[in-house]
C-alpha cells in the first residue's frame, strides 16, 4: 500500500518537466519514493536470531521468526534505538509514544500471516532531505516493521521458501511526492543510503537486499492538478530506479497523449524488466488487498523518552556533507577529493585516523584517493572495501611520513603500498627488507651519475649551452640504476655539477 | 437470509482464505445475519470520548537486548512441513507477492 | 509394578508429601494414574495422547533424585496432563484441530518447563475445542469429553479433556487455557477448581493463540491450595512474552479468614438467564462467606450486557488474523486445491479447520474488514473499556465479586451444538472479567439435581486486577469451611470404568 501523499495540484518549478514533441505541452512528473532499509542490529527485530546474508537456508529461524503456535514476539532495543537515530539524522520528528499493528495478508514468505508493522502510530514523521542539487525531498513518515522471508521462484516447477530474511528488522521511509526527476530520485537514494551509512544504521546494500525501493510515479500537464499514480517494483538498483522512472514518465505521457482514455494511466502496481527497460502490470486497485490493520495484542505500546533521542542523537556521527565541508575548509582539499573520501563513512573514518597520525592531511588525503583505491578496485588484490584493508591507519600514516620525509621517493612509496597490500607488513618493515630507503650517499649518487653522463654528449651540450633542464633526460637511467631509490634531488644537483664543473 | 448477508460471506471468505462450500455459505450466511443481529446492542451504545482498550495490561516498553541466542537446528524447523527438501519449504509455483 | 492405592483420593500437595516422604513413589504414583486413565477414559474422553512411556521414565528419574536425597520439587510425583493447545518440545499439540493433525512443536512453554523443573510429571494431553473455540468441547476435530457426573453431559469447554480428567481423578492437576471462561465454566460445571489469573501473570509463550489479549494459562486442581501451589509454580515474569507482568510469582496468601472482607454482589449476574437452582446454590454460598465474616455489598456492573458481542468482536477479530498461519506451508496439514499457491492455503483452510473455527475467523475478518473496522472493531475495544471501568468503579467499594461461574449447570451434549448464538450466551458469566483482565476461580459450591443427576455448580470469586492472592485465599477458606470439595471424591465413577468410548 501506497502511503505517499498527493495533493491534488501544487506549485510548479519553472522549467520542469518534458515539452511533448507532438503537442508542445509540457508534462510535468510528480515522483515520491519508499525505501525499505535493513537495521545493522546483531538479531532480527522481534527475535533473537542473528541473521546472516548468504547463510544456509533456514539456519537463522525459530519458533517466532517461523511462526510455530504459541511463540510471541519481544521487540530488540537496539533496533528501535537504530531507528531513533536515522529520525534524528533526517530532522525527523520522534513520536513520544508509538505503537505496533498487524498487516495481514496470506503469502509463502509471510509466516505469521501477518506482517508486524506500524500503521497510524509510527514512530517518526516528517523530516526530509537536501539533495547536492539544493533541492529538499519531504518525508512523510517512517516506520518500524519486520521482513518477510524469500521465496524463489526460479528452481523448477515449485517455489522454495527460505526463513531466514522473516524478521529482519527495517525501517519504511516514505517521501512525500516532490520529486519531478528521475536524476532526483537518484540523488535522493544516494544521499539517504550515505546518511543511513553514516548513521551506522544501515549497510543500505542493494545487491544484498539491505536497501529496497519502491516508486510512485505520475505525470500532469502543467499548471493541472495531479494524475493517477502509479506503483514501480522489482527495482534492483538505483539505475534500475532511474531507469523505471524514465521510461514511466515516457509511458504515462504516450498514453495521455494518445487521447484514447482506455489506454490512460490506471492506478496499479506494475514490476520493471531489466532486461527489456519496460514495465508491466503487476496488480490493479481492483485486487488492492484489504490489510485488516489492527493494533498488535502480542506487544505493549512503547515511550520513546526525549532523553533517549538526546542519546541517540550524541551517538550520531559527523554526517558526510559536514565532513565534505570541513576537509575543504580545515584541510584545503578540493571538494573533489573530500566527495571522494566521504564516499562511504568507513572510508571517511579510516581517513581522518590516518590524518590524526601522519599530521599531513593533503598528502594523506593522495595517497587515498590515488593509492588506497586504486589497489582495492584492483581485482587482484584480496581486500575490497576500507574494512577489508590488511593494514592499519597507523600503518599507511607510516608510509606518508617516509615519503614526506623523503626517506623514500613518491615511485617507492608506490612498491611500498602495493606490498603492504600483498604482505600487510608495515610500510617501514617492507622498506627495510627490500631495501628501498632513498640513498643521498654522495658517493653512490656520483657514481651512477657518471655512468649516466657516458655518451650523452647532446644532453651535456644542452646543459653548458644554458638548457639546465635538459638534465631531466638523465634522471630516468640513474633511477633504474638505483632501482628508485636514488634521492632525486640530490641526483640531479650532482649531475649539473659534474657537467658544468668538469664537462 | 438476504443475498447482503451471502455476498458478505462470501466476500469475507475470500478475504480469509476460506473456500466454502455453496451449502456452507447459506448456512454461514443465516448464522452470520443472527449473530450480527444479536450484537447489534453494541451499536446503540454512547462510546464518544472513551479510549478503545487494546490490551489487558497496562504495561509499556518492553524490550529486549539484542544478543543472539541460537537458532532452531534446520531438521527440527523443517520437521513439521508438509512438503520440504531438506533445505527449503517447498510450495507450489508462484510469482509475484506482496511487501 | 502395582499403584499407590490411595492416588485418587490425595490432592497434589498430599500426593506430594506422600512421595517426598516416601510413603509411595512417583513409579507407583505414574502407574495408578495410567491405570486409572486405562480404566475411565475410555468413556470419558479426556485424553488425547497418554504419554506412558515417558512419565514412567520420569517417575523413575524422580525417585533416584530422593533415594540420593536431592531437595524435592513443590510438584514432586504429581501426575498432570495439558490441554493440547500447549507446547511441548516433540509431543503433538493439535489444537483440536484437523489442521495441525501430528503437529510436534520444537519448543516446550515455559510454563510447561517450570512444572517439569518442579517434579510434576506430564502424562498426557486432553482433548479440546478446536483452537479453544467453544463452551462444551463438542467442537474438537477428534474427540468429546464427558462429564464424569453424567457422561451423557458436557464437561463445558474449550478445556473439556483437562477438566474431565482432573474431576475423574486420573490426574492430580491439569493446565487448561481460559480466553472467556474456558476453566471456569468446566471447572464449575465438573465440580472442581478452576482459576484464570489477573492477564499477564502467567507467561502465553508456548500456548496457541486465540485471543491474544485474553488467554491465559489457567489450571484445575482438586483443591485450592493446591491452585495457590501450581499458580505459584507457573507464574511469574517471562521474558518470551511481552504482555507478561514482571511481578514475581503468586505467593499463597497467609491469612485463613474472610474476616471483614466486602463482597460485592452484581444484580446484572442474578438476574433472567440464571438457573433457579444455581442461583440458590450460589446465593446460600454467599451466606455462608457471610457466616465466615464478610460483608456484602450490592453493586452495579451496569455494561454486563455488552460483554458477549463485545468479546465475540475482539476475541474473534485477534483470532482471524492469529490463525492466518495455519497455511499448510510450515506444518499442519496441506490440500493441493488449484495447484496454485493461494489456491493451496484455501484448500488447506477449508479442509482443515471446522464450522466453529470458520464461523468465527468469519466474523473476526469481517470486523476489521475495511468499511467495518471502525462500527464493529474500534467500537467494541470502546465498550471493552466500559466495562472494565464497572469493574474498576466496582472495586472502590468492595474486595471481592462474587456471583455464579456459569448460568446453568451442566447441559447435556448435543443440545446447544447447532446454535451459535445459545451456545456464546453461555459464556455470558465469565467473559466480562476476561475482558477486563481481572483473576477469577470458580469453586464449588453444591449440587443441583437435573434429569434425576447430582450436578455441580460453581462459585465465581473475582478480584481486582493483581490480587490473584486474595482470590484464592477466599476460594480456600470457603471450600475449607464447607468441604464442597469432598463431595468431588464420593463421587462413584466404578459405572464408567471399562466402558466403551
Ligand atoms: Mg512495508
Ligand atoms: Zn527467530
Amino acid at each position: 500500500m501506497s502511503q505517499t501523499a498527493i495533493p491534488t495540484s501544487g506549485p510548479t518549478p519553472q522549467g520542469v518537466g518534458v515539452v511533448s514533441k507532438k503537442t508542445g505541452v509540457r508534462w510535468v512528473p510528480v515522483i515520491g519514493l519508499e525505501v525499505h532499509c535493513q537495521l545493522k542490529t546483531e538479531t532480527k527485530l522481534f527475535c533473537s536470531c542473528r541473521y546472516e546474508f548468504g547463510a544456509s537456508p533456514n539456519t537463522r529461524v525459530c519458533p517466532v521468526c517461523t511462526a510455530q503456535p504459541g511463540a510471541l514476539p519481544v521487540l530488540n532495543r537496539e533496533a528501535l534505538a537504530l531507528a531513533v537515530r536515522v529520525a534524528v539524522a533526517l530532522g525527523a520528528n520522534v513520536a513520544p509514544r508509538t505503537k505496533f499493528d498487524r498487516k495481514n495478508y496470506f503469502y509463502c514468505d509471510l509466516p505469521k500471516g501477518y506482517q508486524i508493522s506500524q500503521f497510524d502510530q509510527p514512530f517518526c514523521t516528517g523530516g526530509g532531505l537536501t539533495l547536492p542539487s539544493g533541492k529538499r525531498v519531504r518525508l512523510t513518515r517512517i516506520h518500524l516493521e519486520e521482513d518477510a522471508g524469500k521465496a524463489i521462484h526460479d528452481r523448477g516447477d515449485t517455489t522454495l521458501v527460505d526463513l531466514n530474511r522473516a524478521g529482519v528488522p527495517l525501517i519504511e521511509s516514505v517521501t512525500e511526492a516532490d520529486m519531478q526527476t528521475s536524476d532526483e530520485a537518484y540523488e535522493y537514494l544516494t544521499s539517504l543510503k550515505e546518511i543511513l551509512q553514516y548513521a551506522g544504521a544501515s549497510d543500505c546494500d542493494m545487491e544484498k537486499g539491505s536497501l529496497r525501493c519502491d516508486v510512485n510515479v505520475s505525470v500532469r500537464p502543467e499548471g493541472e492538478p495531479w494524475r493517477t499514480k502509479v506503483e514501480l517494483k522489482n527495482l534492483n538498483s538505483f539505475k534500475n530506479v532511474k531507469d523505471a522512472i524514465e521510461h514511466e514518465i515516457e509511458r504515462q505521457i504516450e498514453a495521455y497523449e494518445s487521447g484514447d482514455k482506455s489506454k490512460f494511466p490506471v492506478q496499479e502496481t506494475r514490476l520493471y524488466d531489466a532486461t527489456t527497460q519496460t514495465t508491466r502490470t503487476m496488480r490493479s486497485k481492483e485486487d488492492a488487498h484489504d490489510y485488516r490493520y489492527f493494533p498488535e495484542p502480542d506487544l505493549v505500546p512503547f515511550h520513546v523518552e526525549p532523553a533517549f533521542v538526546e542519546l541517540q542523537r550524541t551517538m550520531l556521527p559527523e554526517l558526510a556533507d559536514a565532513r565534505r565541508a570541513r576537509y575543504q575548509r580545515d584541510f584545503g582539499l578540493s571538494a573533489y577529493d573530500a566527495g571522494v573520501l566521504t564516499g562511504s563513512r568507513a572510508l571517511a573514518d579510516f581517513f581522518e585516523m590516518v590524518v590524526k597520525l601522519s599530521g599531513n592531511a593533503k598528502e594523506t588525503a593522495n595517497w587515498i584517493t590515488n593509492g588506497v583505491l586504486a589497489n582495492l578496485s584492483d581485482p587482484t588484490i584480496a581486500a575490497k572495501t576500507v574494512d577489508e584493508l590488511p593494514f592499519r591507519p597507523h600503518d599507511l600514516a607510516e608510509l606518508v611520513q617516509l615519503v614526506t620525509d623523503r626517506t623514500i621517493h613518491n615511485n617507492v612509496g608506490r612498491t611500498v603500498l602495493r606490498a603492504m597490500f600483498e604482505t600487510g607488513k608495515s610500510a617501514r618493515q617492507i622498506v627495510k627488507e627490500q631495501g628501498l630507503e632513498q640513498v643521498s650517499d654522495e658517493g653512490q649518487l656520483e657514481k651512477w651519475c657518471r655512468e649516466a653522463l657516458v655518451g650523452k654528449d647532446k644532453v651535456i651540450a644542452d646543459v653548458k649551452a644554458g638548457k639546465t633542464k635538459a638534465v631531466a633526460a638523465l634522471m630516468g637511467p640513474v633511477m633504474k640504476a638505483s632501482k628508485g631509490s636514488a634521492n632525486p634531488q640530490l641526483v640531479q644537483e650532482i649531475l649539473l655539477r659534474i657537467i658544468q664543473t668538469e664537462m | 437470509m438476504t443475498q447482503t448477508e451471502v455476498d458478505i460471506v462470501k466476500k469475507t471468505a475470500t478475504l480469509a482464505r476460506l473456500e466454502l462450500g455453496e451449502a456452507e455459505i447459506a448456512k454461514f450466511g443465516e448464522q452470520f445475519g443472527r449473530i450480527l443481529e444479536a450484537f447489534q446492542k453494541l451499536s446503540k451504545l454512547d462510546v464518544s470520548g472513551v479510549e478503545p482498550m487494546t490490551g489487558a495490561t497496562a504495561l509499556s516498553d518492553v524490550l529486549r537486548d539484542d544478543r543472539a541466542k541460537p537458532s532452531l537446528e534446520r531438521e527440527r524447523a523443517l520437521s513439521n512441513g508438509p512438503k520440504h527438501d531438506g533445505e527449503y519449504f517447498i510450495v507450489p509455483k508462484t510469482i509475484g507477492g506482496d511487501a | 509394578m502395582s499403584g499407590f492405592a490411595d492416588y485418587a483420593k490425595l490432592d497434589a500437595t498430599a500426593l506430594r508429601d506422600a512421595v517426598v516422604s516416601k510413603r509411595t513413589t512417583a513409579a507407583a504414583v505414574v502407574e495408578a494414574a495410567l491405570a486409572r486413565i486405562a480404566a475411565l477414559d475410555p468413556r470419558l474422553c479426556a485424553f488425547s495422547s497418554v504419554l506412558a512411556e515417558s512419565a514412567r521414565e520420569r517417575a523413575k528419574e524422580l525417585d533416584f533424585a530422593l533415594a540420593r536425597g536431592e531437595p524435592a520439587g513443590a510438584l514432586c510425583g504429581v501426575p498432570f496432563a495439558l490441554k493440547s493447545n500447549m507446547c511441548l518440545e516433540g509431543v503433538e499439540a493439535h489444537c483440536g484441530s484437523k489442521i495441525l493433525a501430528g503437529y510436534r512443536p520444537p519448543y516446550t512453554a515455559p510454563f510447561v518447563q517450570r512444572l517439569l523443573d518442579e517434579g510434576a510429571i506430564v502424562v498426557g494431553t486432553t482433548h479440546m475445542d478446536e483452537f479453544a473455540m467453544g463452551s462444551s468441547g463438542e467442537n474438537s476435530a477428534y474427540a468429546v469429553a464427558k462429564n464424569p457426573w453424567d457422561p451423557a453431559r458436557t464437561p463445558g469447554g474449550s478445556s473439556s479433556g483437562s477438566c474431565a480428567a482432573v474431576a475423574a481423578r486420573m490426574v492430580t492437576f491439569s493446565l487448561g487455557s481460559d480466553t472467556g471462561g474456558s476453566v471456569r465454566q468446566p471447572a464449575a460445571l465438573c465440580g472442581i477448581v478452576g482459576f484464570k489469573p489477573t492477564y499477564g501473570r502467567v507467561t502465553r509463550y508456548g500456548l496457541v493463540a486465540f485471543g491474544s489479549s485474553l488467554d491465559q494459562v489457567s489450571p484445575f486442581t482438586r483443591s485450592c491450595r493446591d491452585m495457590e501451589l501450581v499458580m505459584s509454580v507457573i507464574s511469574g515474569a517471562d521474558e518470551h512474552d511481552s504482555t507478561c507482568l514482571p511481578h514475581p510469582p503468586i505467593d499463597p496468601d497467609r491469612s485463613d479468614s474472610v474476616r471483614g472482607l466486602r463482597l460485592g454482589v452484581p444484580k446484572e449476574y442474578f438476574a433472567g438467564g440464571l438457573d433457579a437452582d444455581v442461583r440458590a446454590r450460589v446465593e446460600a454460598a454467599i451466606q455462608q462467606l457471610v457466616a465466615l465474616g464478610a460483608t456484602t455489598v450490592p453493586i452495579e456492573l451496569p455494561h454486563t450486557e455488552y460483554a458477549i458481542p463485545t468479546y465475540y468482536v475482539v476475541a474473534t477479530a485477534e483470532a482471524s488474523s492469529n490463525l492466518a498461519r495455519y497455511d499448510g506451508i510450515r506444518y499442519g496439514v496441506r490440500k493441493p486445491g488449484d495447484g496454485s499457491l493461494q489456491g493451496m492455503i484455501a484448500a488447506t483452510r477449508e479442509a482443515g479447520f471446522g464450522p466453529e473455527v470458520k464461523r468465527r475467523i468469519l466474523l473476526g475478518t469481517y470486523v476489521l474488514s475495511s468499511g467495518y473496522y471502525d462500527a464493529w472493531y474500534v467500537r467494541a475495544l470502546k465498550v471493552r473499556r466500559l466495562i472494565r471501568n464497572d469493574f474498576d468503579a466496582a472495586f472502590e467499594r468492595v474486595d471481592l465479586i462474587v456471583c455464579p461461574t456459569s448460568p446453568t449447570a451442566a447441559f447435556e451434549l448435543g443440545e446447544k451444538s447447532d446454535d451459535p448464538v445459545a451456545m456464546y450466551l453461555s459464556d455470558v458469566m465469565t467473559v466480562p472479567t476476561s475482558l477486563a483482565g481481572l483473576p477469577a476461580v470458580s469453586v464449588p459450591c453444591g449440587k443441583v439435581s437435573q434429569g434425576g443427576k447430582a450436578l455441580p455448580v460453581g462459585l465465581q470469586i473475582i478480584g481486582p486486577s493483581l490480587a490473584d492472592a486474595r482470590v484464592l485465599r477466599a476460594a480456600r477458606v470457603f471450600e475449607t469451611a464447607t468441604k464442597h470439595q469432598s463431595e468431588l471424591y464420593a463421587l462413584d465413577l466404578s459405572a464408567l470404568e471399562g466402558a466403551a468410548r
